[in-house]
């Protein structure tokens, strides 16, 4: 109910935008909805399993080269559009079973490694252009219809995480990971294969990063290897998980929403110190709402605020 | 009948031996007591037959089928479960949703409602039922404590590896988790009970054995042991054994 809701609204404001045609706003809504699956990509590892990736950028650039190759080998946008996604998911398995069995801070370093890992290799290899990286075909629409391509493609991914984030939420797969994320101990003491779990929930992760890449390389129409494995892709979803709320179906998209505009609004503002700005904001967004805005109802901050007076009664 | 059975197992970490050469053997539909004094090794038994440590040497087997090799998962879903002397909740998971996890990954339930269903029952049994919507980590000790066994339940174990339930109880919760035990092996479930709390152990033991540094020292009725002169040398002291001399014979 709620999801119809939410891609209704989607819909709505996707169609509206390709009918103004204001160049700045699609970019700035395909940005976001980018950023909506790259965050939905990382709840499903990082906020259900609680295995903070750093990996997100492997394979949302594995992704974008799978899409980039394919399509100068000649062939069409979506056989590339589709391997990206299988292509990346299969490396994440791969890779999961490997690193999935450091838990803490030593899954988050041996993470951080794989997209540095990836772009060396990319930049040597000669598939992949090297250094000088990839153009790619350009797709025959007129630039008016090419952002409505691109926005449409990135709002089907969008939508696709989130129809996937709401079904992982309800069933199995949910209890699995927040019982691994909860006491990974006690989790397999019940009967659970967390190896085995753990590796689905990566692969789930990177199918959906690949997906996203792929999108892009042709969105951007050039993709080289510190681009397309930059840290950033990797540290942004990340903060838009825990800005809108770890774990919950739709916190990643709020949060991506809502970082991709402060984001802009901040830069068009104070063009010279917006990181440090843009810094500053989220630091104190996760300090007073560590639960993420998702999690923030009406009712809940008056049941917080009712326990505080509650606690103070107490105390005098 | 026998269903599990220890032969000669041995458990090292590094140069200490926690377990040294244990040997011995449950009945279905026992009560065992496992005593000891702190650092004897009962946890350590407990993860060595759950398969978290599994034994250095010697072998485990559960209903004629070798098990010390087999992932704790695996074990889990055998019908083997333990509860865990510090409790080990999912915090941010609902009561409910706790023991279904048991129930769905362990006591393979299809489907999660199905899970749902057959926990909604275990809190029954455990009198949890009014706080199945409460999330974990706001229940009291006592709740907690009755959430492992619910937890542990829901696995539709054959044996059942109770260690320390009843610490940090009082005595009418105690009576509350005796009862639950004692309706439990009636309805044929091995129980292992590791207990501080003698009255406890002599109270619905049908066996008991001692462990001391890792070693067997007695295995036997528990007014037998009561006599031993190693027991009561090693845990119970001779003031203890004096005073229920009369009381236990």
């Amino acid at each position: 109910m709620r999801l119809a809701l939410v891609i209704a609204a989607l819909a709505a404001a996707g169609i509206a935008l390709s009918l103004t045609g204001n160049p700045y706003a699609m970019r700035v809504a395909t940005t976001a909805l980018m950023y909506a699956g790259l965050a939905l990509s990382w709840n499903v590892i990082g906020g259900y399993t609680g295995y903070p990736s750093f990996a997100t950028a492997a394979f949302f650039g594995v992704g974008a080269y799978t899409g980039a190759i394919m399509q100068n080998a000649g062939l069409p946008v979506w056989q590339a559009w589709l391997a990206a996604p299988l292509v990346s998911a299969a490396l994440a398995a791969a890779i999961g079973f490997a690193i999935l069995r450091l838990r803490g801070h030593y899954f988050a370093v041996g993470s951080l490694v794989i997209p540095e890992v990836l772009r060396e290799i990319v930049n040597s290899a000669s598939i992949t252009g090297g250094g000088m990286g990839l153009n790619l075909p350009v797709v025959r629409l007129s630039i008016q219809q090419q952002g409505s391509l691109f926005l449409a493609a990135m709002g089907i991914i969008t939508v696709a995480a989130l129809i996937m984030t709401l079904r992982i939420d309800r069933g199995r797969l949910g209890i699995a990971f927040r019982c691994i994320e909860q006491n990974e101990a006690a989790a397999v003491m019940i009967g659970v294969n967390a190896t085995l779990y753990k590796v689905v929930a990566f692969t789930l992760s990177g199918l959906l990063a690949g997906a996203v890449g792929g999108v892009y390389a042709n969105w951007i129409n050039y993709i080289d290897p510190s681009d397309a494995f930059d840290v950033l892709i990797s540290v942004k979803p990340i903060v838009m998980v825990l800005l809108g709320g770890a774990g919950t179906v739709y916190g990643p998209l709020l949060g991506a929403g809502l970082f991709v505009l402060l984001e802009e609004v901040i830069w068009r503002n104070f063009l010279t110190v917006h990181t440090g700005i843009l810094g500053l904001i989220i630091v104190l967004l996760i300090l007073f709402l560590p639960q993420g805005a998702a999690r923030l109802s009406p009712l809940a901050l008056i049941n917080t605020l009712m326990r505080k007076r509650a606690g103070g009664e107490g105390v005098s | 009948m026998t269903l599990l059975s220890l032969s000669h197992v041995t458990r090292r970490f590094g140069g200490l031996t926690a377990l040294d050469d244990v040997s011995f053997e449950f009945g279905a539909g026992e009560i065992i007591g496992l005593i000891g004094p702190n650092g004897a090794g009962k946890t350590t038994l407990v993860n060595a037959i759950t398969g978290v440590h599994p034994p250095t040497a010697g072998a485990i087997t559960f209903d004629g089928r070798r098990i010390d090799r087999l992932p704790p998962h695996r074990i889990g879903r055998i019908g083997i479960s333990r509860t865990f002397q510090v409790m080990q909740p999912f915090p941010r998971m609902t009561v409910l949703d706790n023991v279904a996890a048991a129930a769905l990954f362990a006591g393979q339930s299809g489907s999660l409602s199905a899970a749902r269903d057959a926990a909604m029952q275990h809190l029954e049994f455990t009198s949890l039922a009014d706080k199945a919507g409460m999330s974990a980590s706001m229940l009291p000790l006592a709740g907690r404590k009755r959430l492992e066994f619910a937890k542990s339940l829901a696995m539709k174990p054959r044996l059942l590896l109770l260690d320390e339930v009843n610490a940090g109880l009082n005595s009418t919760e105690i009576d509350g988790a005796l009862d639950m035990i004692r309706t439990l092996a009636r309805q044929g479930i091995t129980i292992l009970l590791i207990e501080h709390l003698m009255k406890v152990v002599l109270n619905v033991s049908t066996r008991l054995v001692v462990l001391h540094n890792g070693r067997l020292i007695a295995d036997d009725k528990p007014e037998q042991v009561m006599r031993d002169p190693q027991v009561i040398e090693a845990y119970l002291g001779k003031r203890y054994a004096e005073r229920n001399a009369g009381g236990v014979a």
